[in-house]
């Protein structure tokens, strides 16, 4: 089968540099500048992948992003696999390996053809159907389902390419760098506006760059020829940037679009490491000049999908553009002029045309006369009724068309080819412009969608504006363009136009055919096999609108998104059931306009840039003693320091009991800092904490409740007085920037009154807290001027101070229940702070410990931790705190909440402590709580929220919450797990030193 | 009796090139009253009027849309289903929902190829471990079926996530409903709606709601741009619209509506073989039986109709998708889409009378509607066929919002909806 | 995403923000004076406008400002930005 199909040179294909590439095991040769599908044309390779559904041989279709069939899988079984890749967009490259795909156990032989033989009972929704017996199979049935579908396979390895993100901000956006594209950049760049120019291909200028016809004249040069000489004007034009292979994926609104700029994928792999593969674009516009062209339609008939039967577009381009010869018997199926441009370009380069099929029966054009000159059948009036051949197409049989065009007449002959072109028309390529929010209007005479209503600031022109021969491209572009960039004149005003183009098209939107429709296979969809009989059924069962036919029937879901079919399921839609093609609307185009990769879109946030480490001042020192650590929001906090081969359990017994017997220290830098300063400070406090504030006084500390205005705790802290107008607030880790924001919404927003400043200084202060009988012969070793004795700084109290020059805030609070002091000192000291704890601490065995002592620590004093033992369901009274919540205050956030029905009720889940009948067995946070196990069903009062094993205790203690819990001190609970019921009793949630001897100690 | 759909009836059908299949259902002309209108052809609209008609000898009721049957939120969603909520009250629902679609394409004669592979949903730090256990063990002692899976299970279970210990948010756990699973959206829909026409039910498309008439306290019809139908009985199945179809009664309702973005990739061959969530990543993929991945994205924090989002989202997604599953870096999104979700404050839905007589709200179910689609039919129906509500929706009154008791499935666990 | 113009600082992304929600609920004065039907009311019943709404938004990663913003939420094309305190725009 291999057969050299180049014909002739061609200046964008360099026959000096040989390719060789791997198809499906086998070696062939292509030139650089071949894609993927030119190459295998050239060798005579149709045949490249299997249909969906009915696994049919399917061949290379288009030339374009718009490929339906050839789609194929890269590099299989490696890293840089890739599924799904339309092999006329592939630039090929030294090594480039590709398969088919859907096929077992090849392309030639694939046991899945089994289902063309079945398709008469696979019609659209079959599925819905069937598969419901019995209820029990559908998922051994849904394997096989599964199995067969899919197309290419996942790649199984992470991927070794780079990809990025640039921003772009420009004045002019130009989409599509074809004749339209080339002049409005020219025009927009030359007159001062920041422009930049994509295009989807390696190259500029369009389908006009490959047009060599004496008939298509600019100024009397021929139109490739002026467009060459444009483009070369315009990569000199200093503020217009010129942006290949970039393909416009999104278009959002406010003139936001997503473009993928494609850098290596041409490159052989050896070239492509360290090198960014993709950049995604994200490009604001000022304004948007859209020239995306268009799509040529193929045609809707029997069997219309065998390898061979190509768009004749594209069947062109291979000619002129690749220098590829698609068959070396061809025949074209037309209904407009568009065919005859294919069939001159191939007759120029000597390629054989057997036969030109056009439905139209009279017709009087410059083209067709030089066809007939040059002695070329034409069938003027036919139409193709059927096609023949498995793998490659051989033969197709055509007869008459009846005068409305319904039916076939007369008798049937037969045209042997391998290669037939087909040419339906046009499509406006819109999608970016409906993406945007563009409403499209349909036009009659050629039966197109063209835009009508922009949503912004933007134009459509050229063919994707329904702009489709050259002279009318050139007549209307310069006048659009002056009018939307403002501009006094403009280059390509006076032209002169040779255009032999007759617009003159015979739309049917289903031809045809001899036999009954229900024993034909129009195919629409060619990816997911839907034809125009699955879309007759959709109808006929009550489908109505196209996206539930779109639906139904699976048409236009493809990886192509039905680039191709979909107008041709629209127009038989309005056909079937009578309506106009305008009002049954479009379905919409989704976003991306070709599929955009994962990679692409996620660009450089992977791995360890998926989100940012915060790390305290002291994380060194943490990481060097061993430390494990635990994610609190963005935080790495130290959880704990194993020694030796401790495990978790041994470490924190450790940490605890050292922390209670002699000094304990903990890095309690990520607790969120709010400085607030102003004359309303005060009153600004008693607004956002459950608790009163204005008396507090200058030098002293207070915990404080924040609740949502749902009553509900929200967050909680120690807020100190600094000064009479002048406060530090902490928060929780977690909480620090939601509670500065909601503190910013009420004091801008409801209290504009105040006084009052919020800043964040979380990052600004490292926080060192020792704790401990010993901390304080600890602190005051660092801090030696300062009086630490307990009549001028007793618990609840803070000093400034200094340690050498560097000032620093003492605050002697205590979240452990221990005596224990909080060095706030400027970021970049904390850890020499901390460093000198330590090793003044050494005498004292002095232990660092991490958030799960901690978190020991304060339950055995019974103290919340919010988001552990609250679930933003806990109400200040639920947690039996009802002493901080002022009753005195008239107003506070959340008050209002804590009184309405629910709220009160006595009922509610209060927070208690849990104390299991055995002192070793250590509850499971999470576990749930209940009083009787044997109700059915079981109601369940609770769950436990804290729980550790207390080695200060010598057993095991727990926090939960119980409907009642309040009124339930020393009655017996069960929790129940899946193996067993522990008993647990209720107990006070403080455990340890209920009298606080030990603030002192 | 339609078509029966089966095997037997495709082969024979296929004699006759398909060309006898009946109409799954009419398209009729709306009458001058009706004893139930339900506004909405979601699946949640249709299912209620299915299940008026079949289980409360209702038989002269109409179901009004606006656009076409299905293509709300119904055709939109990423079709999780499961029933391992927290509290007693979502699990009640919920698990009604999941008994129902367990014999869904049966009692519909209708394939919704409702695939029990299974839900996880993974813990990425110290909280999500104890918010997981403490759904586990709720939804144990709720007859739910429902496991913790420690990290190697995970993998285990799911092999292609990435369970190192050096990722930036390690996963530490997840629990596992293996009941759970996917479900064909559309068919969703089309089953209940080919169901509810059989009984006589008129499903009215392309018949928008322009305002609704009130005599006092009480309902007496809609205006349509099909004119005016009288009933007694209203109930409103708007998701996304809810807020506007209350506003024409009248009603105010305690919800925003938010853009809720999805996307899809290519079809591949099986890759993934259960629906994987993760809340703290925010990412949730599953692989449909056509093969393409299933991702579904966050919401944004602004009211929307316009069913667009922004960007920054579906990025944030994938970042998420790519942290978990890194094998997908060169997969490809296909297509990218948007819907409108009506969300309560407390993350759980409105299934209700209201204070105006024969009008019935049944909205705010955030971004997980689609798994209690049958549930939500059948105890709406009962609603509005007893004007109380059944004893599995009672919770889910409007007047919570005034009591306080909510049901908080926001606050209560780091569950994705 | 859209680009909002900042009363302070200027056009800047959408990403820049936050929104928060329908504008001019003002907070009750005296709250205890309220049954809990009006403190539901100004707790969670929303207007939730398809078409032209006020609401709120804070400049989050930029001047930590909040403003309110006139918003066509069906097509969610921005009509207006007004300071805080500032009467809202009547056309």
């Amino acid at each position: 089968m291999t057969k050299n199909l180049r014909v002739k040179t061609s200046r964008f294909i360099d026959e000096t540099y040989k390719v060789s590439f791997k198809f499906n095991g086998t070696t062939y040769y292509g030139y650089k500048g071949d894609t993927l599908a030119s190459a295998l044309l050239a060798n005579n390779v149709h045949l490249v992948g299997r249909s969906f559904k009915y696994h049919r041989p399917r061949g290379i279709m288009t030339a374009g992003s718009e490929e339906p069939n050839a789609i194929v899988q890269l590099h299989k079984n490696t890293s840089r696999t890739e599924p799904n890749v339309r092999a006329t967009e592939i630039e090929i490259y030294e090594g480039l390996e590709a398969s088919s795909q859907n096929c077992w156990p090849s392309v030639n032989f694939d046991i899945g053809g089994i289902n063309n033989f079945l398709s008469p009972i696979l019609p659209a929704g079959f599925y819905y159907k069937t598969f419901m017996w019995p209820a029990s199979f559908w998922e051994k049935y849904e394997y096989f389902i599964r199995k067969s579908a899919g197309l290419g396979k996942s790649p199984k390895e992470p991927d070794p390419d780079i990809y990025e993100h640039k921003y772009i901000h420009c004045d002019v956006l130009v989409i599509g760098a074809g004749i339209s594209g080339v002049m409005a950049a020219k025009s927009s760049a030359k007159n001062g506006y920041k422009t930049l120019l994509v295009d989807e291909k390696p190259y500029l200028g369009g389908s006009t760059i490959y047009q060599n016809s004496e008939h298509f004249k600019i100024n009397n040069q021929i139109s490739s020829s002026w467009l060459e000489k444009e483009i070369n004007e315009i990569k000199k034009i200093k503020n217009l940037e010129i942006k290949t292979r970039t393909s416009v994926a999104a278009f959002h609104g406010y003139n936001f679009l997503l473009a993928r700029e494609n850098l290596t994928d041409h490159l052989p792999l050896e070239q492509r490491n360290n090198k960014t593969r993709h950049r995604l674009l994200k490009i604001r516009a000022k304004k948007v000049i859209t020239a995306t062209g268009s799509l040529e339609r193929p045609l809707i008939f029997n069997n219309n999908d065998r390898p061979g039967i190509l768009l004749s577009s594209a069947i062109e381009k291979y000619a002129n553009l690749y220098g590829v010869a698609c068959g070396e018997k061809n025949v074209l199926f037309t209904n407009n002029d568009s065919a005859y441009e294919t069939a001159i370009s191939l007759n120029q380069k000597g390629i054989n045309i057997e036969a030109i099929i056009d439905n139209r029966e009279e017709i009087d054009s410059k083209l067709i006369n030089e066809i007939e000159k040059n002695n070329i059948k034409i069938h003027k009036g036919y139409t193709i009724v059927d096609t023949f051949g498995y793998k490659r197409i051989n033969k197709v049989s055509i007869m008459k068309l009846s005068k409305d065009g319904q039916k076939v007449i007369g008798s049937k002959t037969s045209i042997d080819c391998d290669c037939l072109g087909i040419s339906g028309g046009w499509t406006p390529a819109v999608h970016l412009f409906t993406q945007s929010g563009g409403k499209l209007k349909f036009r009659d005479e050629d039966q197109v969608f063209i835009p009508n209503i922009y949503p912004s600031n933007q134009i459509s022109i050229g063919s994707c504006n329904g702009e489709f021969t050259l002279d009318e491209i050139l007549l209307t572009i310069p006048k659009t363009l002056k009018e939307f960039l403002n501009l006094k004149d403009i280059d390509f005003e006076d032209l002169e136009i040779e255009s032999s183009f007759n617009k003159s098209k015979r739309n049917i939107w289903l031809l045809p055919s001899d036999k009954v429709i229900g024993k034909t296979k129009p195919f629409i969809d060619y990816q997911n096999d839907a034809t125009a009989k699955d879309i007759k059924l959709a109808l006929r069962e009550g489908f109505r609108s196209i996206e539930h036919v779109k639906r139904y029937t699976t048409t236009g879901m493809g990886t192509d998104q039905g680039k191709l079919g979909n107008m041709h399921a629209l127009g038989i839609i309005s056909e079937t059931v009578g309506s106009k093609m305008g009002e049954l609307g479009t379905t919409t185009f989704r976003p991306p306009y070709t599929p955009l990769t994962f990679g692409t879109i996620v660009g450089r946030n992977v791995g360890e840039y998926f989100d940012i480490f915060r790390k305290t001042p002291i994380h060194d020192w943490h990481v060097q003693n061993k430390a494990e650590f635990e994610n609190v929001g963005q935080w790495k906090r130290a959880w704990y320091y194993p020694k030796d081969g401790e495990n978790m359990h041994d470490a924190v017994q450790r940490e605890s009991k050292a922390a209670r017997d002699s000094a304990g220290i903990l890095d309690a830098s990520t607790l969120g800092k709010i400085d607030i300063q102003g004359t309303d400070a005060s009153e600004f406090l008693n607004r956002v904490y459950t608790n009163a504030w204005s008396k507090l006084a200058i030098g002293k500390c207070r915990y404080g409740l924040m609740l949502n205005e749902d009553g509900m705790v929200y967050d909680d802290g120690v807020t100190t007085r600094l000064d009479e107008n002048h406060y530090i607030m902490t928060t929780t880790t977690g909480g620090a920037a939601t509670v500065l924001g909601k503190l910013e919404d009420y004091l801008q927003t409801e209290w504009p009154e105040l006084d009052v400043y919020l800043t964040s200084v979380t990052d600004h202060y490292a926080t060192v807290s020792v704790c401990g009988p010993n901390s304080k012969k600890i602190v005051s070793q660092v801090i030696p001027d300062l009086d630490f004795s307990d009549e001028s700084f007793p618990h609840m109290s803070f000093k400034n101070a200094k340690i050498g020059k560097i000032k620093c805030r003492v605050m002697r609070i205590s979240f452990t229940g221990e005596h224990s002091y909080e060095i706030n000192i400027q970021a970049n000291y904390g850890k020499s702070v901390w460093e000198k704890c330590m090793e003044v601490g050494k005498e004292f065995k002095i232990t660092p410990y991490g958030t799960e002592t901690m978190h020991l620590l304060r339950a055995e004093k019974g103290f919340i931790i919010v988001g552990q033992d609250t679930d933003a369901t806990m109400t200040p009274i639920d947690l039996q705190m009802d002493w901080i919540v002022s009753k005195k205050k008239y107003d506070f956030i959340g008050k209002r909440s804590l009184y309405r029905s629910d709220t009160i009720r006595e009922d509610r889940k209060q927070l208690v402590g849990l104390l299991t009948e055995n002192p070793d067995e250590i509850l499971e946070e999470g576990a749930q709580i209940v009083a009787d196990i044997k109700k059915s069903p079981v109601e369940m009062l609770g769950h436990v929220t804290s729980s550790y094993y207390s080695p200060n205790l010598k057993k095991s203690i727990a926090l939960g919450v119980v409907k009642g819990g309040k009124n339930m001190m020393g009655q017996k609970l069960i929790i129940p797990m899946e193996d067993k019921q522990i008993s647990v009793t209720v107990a006070d949630p403080v455990f340890l030193d209920k009298e606080n001897k030990r603030l002192n100690a | 009796m339609k078509n029966k759909y089966s095997f037997f009836s495709l082969v024979k059908n296929a004699f006759s090139y398909h060309e006898n299949w009946e109409k799954a259902w009419k398209d009729p002309e709306p009458k001058k009253e009706y004893d139930a209108i339900i506004i909405g052809g979601g699946g949640h609209g249709l299912a209620t009027a299915y299940y008026l008609a079949k289980k409360h000898d209702m038989k002269n009721i109409a179901v009004v849309e606006k656009g076409w049957i299905g293509g709300g939120n119904t055709g939109r969603n990423t079709t999780i289903i499961r029933s391992n909520y927290l509290w007693d009250a979502s699990a009640g629902l919920y698990d009604h929902a999941l008994k129902i679609w367990e014999g869904l394409s049966q009692e519909l004669n209708y394939n919704v190829m409702f695939s029990q592979r299974g839900v996880m949903n993974l813990a990425h730090n110290l909280q999500d471990v104890r918010d997981l256990k403490r759904r586990t063990h709720a939804n144990r002692l709720n007859g739910i079926d429902a496991v913790y899976l420690n990290t190697e299970q995970v993998k285990k279970f799911c092999p292609i996530i990435n369970t190192s210990p050096d990722i930036r948010y390690p996963v530490l756990g997840g629990t596992l409903q293996r009941r759970a699973g996917t479900a064909r959206h559309d068919a969703v829909a089309w089953g209940y709606a080919r169901g509810a026409d059989e009984m006589g039910v008129d499903i009215i498309q392309n018949c928008e709601v322009k305002g609704i008439k009130r005599n006092g306290d009480r309902v007496e019809g809609i205006e349509t741009t099909k004119g005016f139908i009288k009933t007694k009985k209203l109930g409103v199945v708007a998701a996304g619209h809810s807020s506007v179809i209350a506003n024409m009664a009248g009603l105010k309702l305690p919800l925003e509506s938010k853009p809720l973005q999805a996307l899809v990739s290519e079809p591949v061959k099986p890759i993934i073989d259960t629906v994987v969530m993760s809340n703290a990543v925010h990412a949730y993929v599953s692989q449909s039986d056509k093969g393409e991945l299933v991702i579904g994205a966050g919401t944004d924090d602004y009211v929307s109709y316009s069913q667009k989002g922004s960007h920054d989202i579906v990025e944030g997604t994938l970042n998420a998708i790519l942290e978990l599953y890194p094998i997908f870096s060169r997969m490809r999104m296909l297509r990218q889409w948007g819907g409108i979700v009506d969300i309560c404050p407390d993350a759980s839905p409105i299934i209700s009378k209201t204070s105006v007589k024969g009008i019935y709200f049944n909205c705010g179910w955030g971004t997980g509607g689609f798994k209690a689609t049958p549930g939500s039919g059948d105890l709406f129906a009962h609603t509005i066929a007893n004007d109380e509500p059944h004893k599995l929706n009672a919770a889910f009154n409007i007047n919570r919002f005034v009591s306080g008791d909510l049901v908080d499935e926001h606050g209560a666990a780091a569950v994705a909806h | 995403m859209f680009v909002i113009n900042c009363p302070y600082c200027g056009e800047r992304e959408q990403s820049e923000f936050k929104a928060g929600g329908e504008a001019h609920i003002v907070r009750p004065k005296q709250p205890t004076e309220l049954s809990d039907d009006q403190w539901a009311e100004y707790l969670f019943m929303r207007k939730n406008i398809k078409g032209i709404q006020f609401e709120r938004w804070v400049h989050t990663h930029g001047c930590r400002k909040w403003f309110n913003v006139v918003r066509d939420t069906s097509n969610d094309m921005i009509k207006a930005v007004y300071k805080m305190g500032e009467k809202p725009p009547t056309k």
